[in-house]
């Protein structure tokens, strides 16, 4: 049967790991390949390096932090974080990654879907959208995309976003609700089952997942192929292990071993 | 020595430092002369069937798999490397293979989530030295839409059901070959590289040096 992921993700930051708080860089949570094998140790089913770095001097570290890690874990590995064309995809790619997440650059030009699933084949090329609840003027709520780290809204909305993506190429999608990131408040359960619904890829949650219960929850209630968490492993709340022993007992199917 | 054939499709980063971990008696090649002269090939592989079987000829390289297959040089074929055995693939609107087995490539059926992305289990269904030392049942990781549905049903060593029960592994005489990706497997699929490297050189499985490499 296939089992569902639980990916741990790394935010890097002139390569160290960072706790990201409402998309803000602030405390200092270890080196990351180290945590990475830690991570493979507990079964973690793939990982995410998340490139919260703004200089062109600082890409070449984490350029060189994706070949290290590649060299040493035999577990997928997705990258994200200021890729902005087909050639920052490639040379993730080349650097070993097996994935790479593009966000902004997708929202201002869509053909990068097209061009990194033609490129380089939908099974590498993942859509994430940080998505934030707007209130609207006749009181209803609509899910918005932002770009550029969740500060700039944009018009687009969530769902379809979702689904022009997958049109485009994209072999898996990331929803990652702004209004929870780094709060640990839990997931946005309503936004992740539309999406779900829309897609026939599959689709990760990402952002607040904060307790044992949240990441149920996003699989349980918000129909999430996989979740995607940050500080509720660093800073050892809980291993990977205990996430997943909890999760299987609760019916989900893991690998444990 | 190993040949890992390389046909421009990406990086063989992770399959080559799999190799590494247990020979350092590999090459990673678009050479149809180093295959030739290998005791075993590796076929890895990511992408589309299209893309596959023109890389493959660009470098000159079918007929050189299809030698290899009829020499009785032990071939592991990963991915693609699988789905290029059968006769036609469905994908990219059809597109011809290299014939050894007959059958076609089929994509999953709708309804079902693809890609099959993630951990899935693989139950045993022949005895293989490759799998010396790998619990049936095991799991190891997939990415892929297309699956193989071989006319000649002995051929699958080993299943997995996603929606449709398909062969995840391929195996007959010198020939194995995986749907999922070992070396994206953490320890169950180095150990398919650590056996491969046995068979290869003649060595007995799960001799050669331990390596500690998590679950």
């Amino acid at each position: 049967m296939l089992t569902t992921r639980i990916i741990p993700c790394l935010d890097v930051h002139r390569g160290r790991v960072v706790r990201g708080q409402q998309f803000s860089a602030d405390k200092d949570a270890g080196d990351p390949i180290e945590l990475a094998v830690r991570y493979n140790e507990q079964s973690a089913d793939e990982l995410v390096y998340y490139d919260i770095t703004a200089s062109a001097e600082e890409r070449g570290i984490f350029q060189d932090l994706v070949e290290r890690t590649a060299d040493q874990l035999f577990i997928p590995l997705t990258v994200g974080g200021g890729i902005r064309t087909a050639q920052d995809m490639r040379r993730m790619l080349m650097a070993g990654a097996d994935k790479v997440s593009i966000n902004t650059a997708a929202v201002e030009n869509p053909d990068l879907i097209n061009d990194g699933a033609e490129g380089f084949g939908s099974q590498c090329t993942v859509l994430s959208m940080d998505v934030k609840r707007v209130p609207q003027a006749d009181g209803s709520i609509k899910w918005h995309v932002f770009t550029h780290g969740g500060r700039r809204q944009t018009e687009g909305e969530a769902v379809p976003w979702a689904v022009e993506g997958v049109a485009r190429g994209a072999g898996e999608i990331v929803v990652n609700s702004i209004d929870a990131d780094g709060t640990l408040a839990g997931y946005d359960l309503e936004l992740l089952a539309a999406v779900c619904a829309a897609v026939d890829v599959p689709v990760i949650a990402s952002g607040g997942g904060g307790t044992l219960e949240h990441l149920f929850d996003a699989l349980d209630k918000g129909h999430a192929h996989a979740v995607l968490a940050a500080s509720i492993f660093h800073y050892e709340h809980f291993t990977v292990r205990e996430v997943k022993e909890y999760l299987a007992a609760k019916g989900i199917p893991m690998r444990l071993n | 020595m190993i040949a890992i054939i390389d046909y421009g499709a990406g990086n063989l980063r992770s399959v080559s430092r799999a190799v590494a971990l247990y020979t350092p008696d590999f090459v990673v090649t678009q050479d149809p002369a180093d295959v030739e002269r290998a005791a075993a090939v590796i076929l890895p592989g990511v992408g589309a069937a299209g893309d596959t079987i023109r890389g493959l000829e660009r470098h000159g390289m079918t007929e050189v798999v299809q030698e290899t297959i009829a020499s009785g040089k032990p071939y592991f074929g990963i991915c693609m490397g699988l789905q290029v055995l059968l006769t036609e693939s469905e994908e990219d609107g059809g597109t011809p293979c290299l014939d050894i087995y007959p059958g076609v490539v089929r994509r999953f059926p709708k309804g079902l989530t693809v890609p099959h992305m993630g951990w899935n289990q693989v139950r045993q269904t022949q005895e293989h030295p490759m799998f010396a030392g790998i619990p049936d049942d095991a799991y190891f990781y997939f990415v892929h839409s297309y699956y193989t549905d071989p006319e000649d049903t002995a051929l699958t060593a080993g299943a997995t059901d996603y929606g449709v029960t398909f062969p995840s592994v391929i195996a007959q005489e010198n020939v194995f070959a995986t749907q999922f990706h070992p070396e994206k497997s953490a320890g169950m699929g180095l150990r398919l590289y650590e056996n491969f490297v046995a068979w290869a050189t003649g060595a007995r499985p799960g001799v050669a040096r331990g390596v500690r490499v998590g679950p």
